[in-house]
């Protein structure tokens, strides 16, 4: 079953197609580019990229996945209403997985940690691969805290480097980015079950900033 | 050929649009709006309006589709606002006329919003004279254009210099204790008062003003000078005569409007005037437009209401009116440009 796989809810905006097959989950083509401020525009041709590629034209689709975030708004929503919009048009399935998740898929326990901007993290830990907190967004010192309580030796992810030395915890290389095959995987299961469609509802964690209008100032002195 | 069956998607701002068209027929016109969700700020929230447009894609496309009794295979073309408008805003309703493109592989078309605002009259009146001066006045933009040709670019000829005349409204609106948008609510009170009894400033209207900005607009002052009149009043501790200075408020901004707008028909001796815009759904705008243009010989072209304000068949008619033109789709990677100039119809 051949899948879409997208994802923008970091600087990295990332397209592939994977094959789900009873047993595997194979990367057929990917496009990656990091630029925090060019989703909109890189996104659909990254998609037709990946399509041509593999030799394969949208009908071929048969779910499309997508990365719900946590990550800054503007740019996560560019991939969930471009996998939404494919959805609709091919009538076919969407689902979302956490983007962090994507990241966790490791053996321990792990940090996971994205750039939230305004000198915070999009974080969660993982033993094994299983989510121990909920996705959450704070300032490193008090994500440190926490990932000290929970034994944590390692972090990965963008915002692990950025902050490594307030998190206290040895950031690995790879991946700095929700890699594409584990968004697929993470997914894999509902799309071998023939799952119903999902809505994709972004992990925004944070209100929009907007505030309520306060009494009306007089223009006479 | 069959007349080109194109959607057309808005999301510039608070109102998520899908329109269906052939050639100058309307199919559907689709439309949910956030307009709620932001009264309690006093404006447009852009974030706030992002994350509705971000819900509200999906269903009001299905309903389009629904609507005109049609599917993305069918389609011909896909238009989409591209600017001008609220970045975020504008962003949700570009990424989602690409992956709609893509996936019915269909040529898409990033259009201008203003000039789409010109188009739509096409829907109500069928294809529009050229040249014609085209009055767009709204919430978020007050400008006179000159339209030789919708389908290659339009010349602005002037513009508001401070706030726009929907703006205008909002404000006023508050100051008299009258819901958001404003448009409405004041429309509704002026109707039971006098226009002529406050005499109100009329910005840039002055001799030496008109040198310089004989096409533009300003109603800042006209605002300010509402605000002192209320305020005054409040004072004293006299009643304010809400209908009377709705009225009198909504007389100085259409007689400016009407007059800017018939001196630039003279000027370039064009007969013909559209006027579009959520403030040109205003009843005393529109009353006032066709009794001074008649006296001119000027035709007066203003699409019913609902036209008026921001929708997504005002996108799909300037997109066929494109296809009709034979002008070259956008490529995938099209931008959304917040401050697109009005100079650019499609990118
Ligand atoms: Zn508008």
């Amino acid at each position: 079953m051949l899948v879409l796989v997208v994802d923008s809810a970091t600087p990295a905006v990332t397209a592939a197609l994977a094959e789900v097959s009873d047993d595997a989950v194979v990367v057929r083509s990917q496009r990656r580019a990091v630029d925090a401020r060019a989703h909109g525009e890189l996104l659909a041709p990254a998609v037709e990229a990946v399509l041509a590629e593999a030799g394969a034209r949208p009908r071929d689709l048969t779910a499309i996945v997508a990365g719900l975030g946590p990550g800054p708004f503007t740019g996560l929503r560019v991939g969930l209403v471009t996998a939404a919009s494919i959805g609709q048009t091919l009538d076919v399935p969407t689902y979302g997985v956490c983007s962090l998740d994507a990241l966790g898929l490791l053996d321990g326990k792990v940090l996971v940690a994205t750039d939230a901007r305004r000198r915070e993290v999009y974080w969660a830990v993982y033993e094994d691969g299983t989510r121990l907190t909920e996705p959450a967004v704070d300032l490193p010192a008090t994500v440190a805290g926490r990932a000290a309580e929970l034994g944590v030796a390692v972090a990965i992810g963008e915002g692990a480097h950025k902050y490594a030395e307030v998190l206290g915890v040895a950031a690995r290389d790879e991946p700095l980015y929700p890699p594409a095959a584990a968004l697929a995987a993470l997914a894999a299961d509902r799309v071998r079950a023939k799952a119903p469609g999902e809505r994709l509802t972004p992990l925004y964690l944070r209100r929009p900033d907007a505030v309520a209008q306060s009494v009306r100032k007089p223009v006479l002195p | 050929m069959t007349e080109p069956l194109v959607l057309g998607i808005e999301t510039s701002c608070d109102e998520t649009g899908v329109g269906v068209v052939r050639g100058h027929t309307l199919l559907a016109d689709a439309l949910a709006s956030s307009v709620d969700e932001h009264a309690r700020f006093g404006g447009v929230v852009p974030e706030v309006a992002s994350r509705a447009h971000l819900e509200a894609i999906v269903p009001t496309m299905q309903r389009a589709l629904d609507d005109a009794g049609v599917t993305l295979a069918d389609i011909d073309a896909i238009a989409v606002t591209a600017g001008p408008g609220l970045a975020g805003a504008l962003l949700v309703g570009v990424a989602a006329a690409k992956g709609y493109a893509l996936a019915a592989e269909k040529p898409i078309y990033g259009v201008n919003h203003l000039a789409a605002h010109v188009a739509v009259d096409t829907l109500e009146h069928g294809p529009l004279p050229e040249p014609a001066i085209a009055l767009l006045v709204s919430g978020g933009h007050s400008s006179l254009l000159l339209v030789d040709d919708l389908a290659a670019g339009v010349t602005p000829l002037g513009a508001t210099i401070d706030d726009a005349a929907g703006e205008a409204f909002d404000k006023v609106a508050r100051l008299l204790g009258l819901p958001f948008p404003g448009g409405p609510p004041i429309d509704r009170a002026a109707r039971e008062g006098d226009g002529e009894s406050i005499v109100f400033p009329r910005g840039l209207t002055a001799p030496k003003d008109l040198a310089r900005h004989r096409f533009d607009f300003s109603f800042s002052g006209l605002k300010t000078a509402v605000a002192r009149w209320v305020e005054a009043r409040e004072r004293a501790g006299e009643p304010v005569p809400v209908a009377h200075v709705a009225a009198s408020f909504q007389e100085a901004v259409c007689d400016v409007l009407t007059n800017k707008a018939i001196d630039a028909c003279r000027e370039r001796g064009v007969e013909t005037l559209v006027i579009g815009g959520g403030v040109a759904a205003n009843s005393r705008l529109r009353a006032l437009a066709e009794e001074r243009c008649a006296k001119y010989g000027i035709t007066v072209r203003v699409p019913r209401p609902k036209l008026c304000t921001d929708n997504g068949a005002m996108v799909a008619a300037l997109g066929s009116h494109l296809v009709a033109a034979g002008v070259a789709p956008s490529r995938l990677n099209l931008p959304a440009d917040s401050a697109m100039p009005l100079t650019v119809v499609s990118v």
